[in-house]
């Protein structure tokens, strides 16, 4: 009997340890033999912790379980929720580059190609470089770490700068409220980032990767510390790519607490050792990037999602999703929600079905009020926006963007003005110094929203005018879009902002 | 009491440093590995590192205190973190965290006048379908509402 418990940051946080430690004492005392296996999270997490039990050939699900109903567990008496597979939430997602998360063991190299771990980069070894970067380039592949830029593309520039020494950089710093997809496959298949940024080194002709993590993430760090050292003995990663003449190896290096190092070229300092302040652009990291020299700055996502296209082919990946944006998206579903969770889905979704269908609306029961999307550089849509598709264009469209994709819903309890107000003070807080807007900018942000909640709806102009400036005048998307949340909130929910009140009076 | 922890020796701060100094971007590594050993980046530490790396004193504090990771002054003998983020606010997160500061007596990044208890904000541990969450001497925990913060912060008080 094999016995699957994720141990998954949220797993853990929800119980997942003390449920596999009273498992594997019940099953002592029972005298049973069983095979204990820490996955991945499904992705389920209302449902963590999910513990599943494959006997007979049948995996079936149970959750969320805590340690006091293990005795019922293996006396049979707690009811399953059946295959994972089946469960709606589950059943209606388009599983590309989470394929594996959650059903394989993580650290299991054996388990990883018996699930189509490594085909991908079998594949790219027998490509050379141009038509590595033209297979990610026809897959459509857009970055996910928030600006949607293609992914091919910037790879393309990579490979045909010369250097002695190129990089790929892995940004794994998600910083952004209301997202987890970056940690989770982490934890649940680090093989798989491993893969891509592989697949990456080959197509440019860099042959040493960094893996930037922040330090809020304990549990991704050690798994893929971990994986990172088996995929060497493996002879994965090294001098010789599985047997190949392409070298490449890789390394983990966490963060300090900063949310701007997540922006590419604060990261790159930081990682350099110097203190995470935004570098100008141009020089592009694509030429001038880790210790001057060309380099490739992926989220973990983008560089996730390569193996299953080298694997199913880019034209496969491509067939997905919707316009210019194609593929799959890792839509995280957080704050006030019933079913919260990783849902993968093909670009396409309107926002209204994500929101009140699959995420089941609130937790709290009471009406959805606000959704704010892309974390907290990213706007806050209302049910006037429900109709929008999921998509880089689309949501463009409506002032918002799509950033990381996580989603967080509010009920009709939250305080849009205090929602603006912490936009401003998180940017004030997290802003790295270097350009006057944001450092200045996100500070006067602050007083000014005091202003107007103190009842001085005169202030409102001046807010409006102060966030034209962060968005012109920023150097970086920290000051540029701290905007967006704030007058997003301001336009679609204006009587909170006293502005309605004072014109009905 | 925080005041009473050791002074490392030079010799070993030395070796610490020297540990990782191999490496490409050296200086982040060396300061999370002071801070594991010591809870705190040592003053002592900070010329040997520039010594070491060959940069100047004033850059190796810059990068310290850019960061909110390293602390020159040691934090209680426990560290609870309380998500301040969105996603966590959607759910009360707000709420505990007044509650939080309510119940030890402390502002964010304020320890307990016993040196028992810090408290920091944090802005989020991608715990964020099941907020809020905090996380309390490294481990994590979530759907923490008022009670179960008392709950923990009486055991660990203890
Ligand atoms: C303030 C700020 C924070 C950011 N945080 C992240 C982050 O945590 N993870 C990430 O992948 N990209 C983040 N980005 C975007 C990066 O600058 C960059 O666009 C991205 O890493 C490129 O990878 P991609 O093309 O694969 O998306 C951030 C940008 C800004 C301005
Ligand atoms: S917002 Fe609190 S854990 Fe993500």
């Amino acid at each position: 009997m094999k016995i699957y418990i994720p141990l998954d940051s949220a797993a853990k946080a929800l119980g997942a340890d003390e449920v596999a430690e009273a498992i594997q004492a019940e099953a002592r005392a029972r005298g049973l033999e069983i095979e204990l296996i820490r996955n991945g999270t499904r992705g389920m997490v209302w449902l963590e912790p999910l513990v599943e039990i494959e006997e007979n050939g049948e995996r079936l699900a149970y959750g969320p379980l805590a340690a006091s109903d293990v005795p019922a567990l293996f006396d049979g008496k707690i009811e399953t929720l059946g295959r994972v597979e089946d469960i709606p939430f589950f059943a209606h997602q388009t599983r590309l580059t989470f394929a594996r998360c959650g059903l394989t063991d993580p650290l299991s190299l054996a388990d990883y190609q018996a699930h189509g771990g490594l085909t991908g980069l079998r594949r790219a070894l027998g490509m050379n470089a141009l038509q590595i970067v033209e297979e990610v380039k026809t897959s459509g592949l857009r970055g996910r770490g928030g600006a949607g830029f293609p992914t091919g593309v910037k790879w393309d520039t990579v490979r045909m700068a010369k250097a002695p020494q190129k990089y790929i950089v892995c940004n794994a710093d998600e910083g952004d409220s209301g997202t987890f997809a970056d940690r989770m496959i982490i934890e649940g298949d680090p093989f798989c980032l491993i893969e891509g940024m592989a697949i990456a080194g080959l197509g440019t002709g860099a042959t040493k990767g960094y893996v930037y993590i922040r330090s809020e993430y304990p549990v991704a760090i050690d798994m893929l510390r971990q994986a990172i050292q088996i995929a060497r003995i493996e002879g994965v990663l090294g001098a010789s790519v599985l047997g190949s003449r392409h070298a490449f190896d890789m390394e983990v290096r966490v963060g300090a607490g900063a949310y701007v190092c997540g922006e590419e070229t604060s990261l790159l300092n930081s990682l350099e050792g110097k203190r995470g302040v935004v570098r100008a652009k141009p020089p592009l990291p694509a030429l001038e990037g880790f210790l001057g020299r060309p380099t490739v700055v992926n989220n973990v996502i983008s560089l996730a999602t390569v193996p299953v296209i080298f694997e199913k082919g880019a034209q496969f990946y491509a067939d997905f999703g919707l316009g210019r944006s194609k593929g799959t998206i890792p839509v995280q579903i957080a704050g006030n929600v019933r079913f919260g969770g990783l849902f993968e889905t093909a670009f396409g979704m309107p926002l209204g079905q994500l929101v009140e269908e699959i995420a089941g609306g609130t937790a709290s029961g009471r009406p959805v009020k606000a959704v704010q999307i892309g974390g907290p550089l990213g706007a806050y849509f209302s049910h006037d926006d429900f109709a929008t598709p999921f998509g880089y264009e689309e949501f463009d469209g409506q002032g918002g963007l799509i950033g990381h994709a996580g989603v967080v819903v509010f009920d009709d309890s939250a305080d849009m003005l205090k929602m603006a107000r912490f936009a401003m003070e998180f940017c004030a807080v997290e802003s790295c110094g270097k350009c006057t807007p944001c450092r200045i900018g996100a500070v006067r942000g602050v007083e000014t929203l005091d202003r107007i909640a103190a009842g001085d709806a005169g202030a409102v102009p001046l807010l409006t005018d102060l966030c034209e400036v962060m968005k012109d005048g920023s150097l970086c998307a920290l000051g540029g879009f701290t905007p967006y949340p704030v007058l997003s909130a301001l336009q679609r929910f204006p009587e909170e902002f006293g502005t309605v009140k004072e014109a009905a009076e | 009491m925080p005041r009473d922890i050791p002074q490392p020796d030079t010799d070993e701060i030395k070796a610490l440093i020297a540990g990782v100094s191999d490496l490409e971007g050296p200086l982040l590594p060396i300061l999370h590995a002071l801070q594991d050993a010591y809870g705190v980046i040592p003053d002592i530490a900070q010329p040997l590192i520039a010594e070491a790396l060959n940069i100047s004193r004033a850059e190796v504090h810059g990068v310290v205190s850019f960061y909110h990771d390293f602390r020159t002054l040691p934090a209680g003998r426990h560290v609870v973190k309380i998500c301040r983020a969105e996603a966590c606010q959607a759910m009360g997160g707000a709420a505990l965290g007044e509650h939080a500061q309510a119940r030890l007596g402390v502002e964010w990044h304020g320890t307990t006048e016993n040196g028992a208890v810090t408290l920091e904000p944090v802005y989020c541990l991608g715990l964020c379908a099941c907020g809020p969450s905090a996380m309390v001497d490294g481990k994590l925990l979530g759907r923490v509402d008022a009670q179960k913060l008392d709950r923990i912060i009486g055991e660990i008080e203890a």
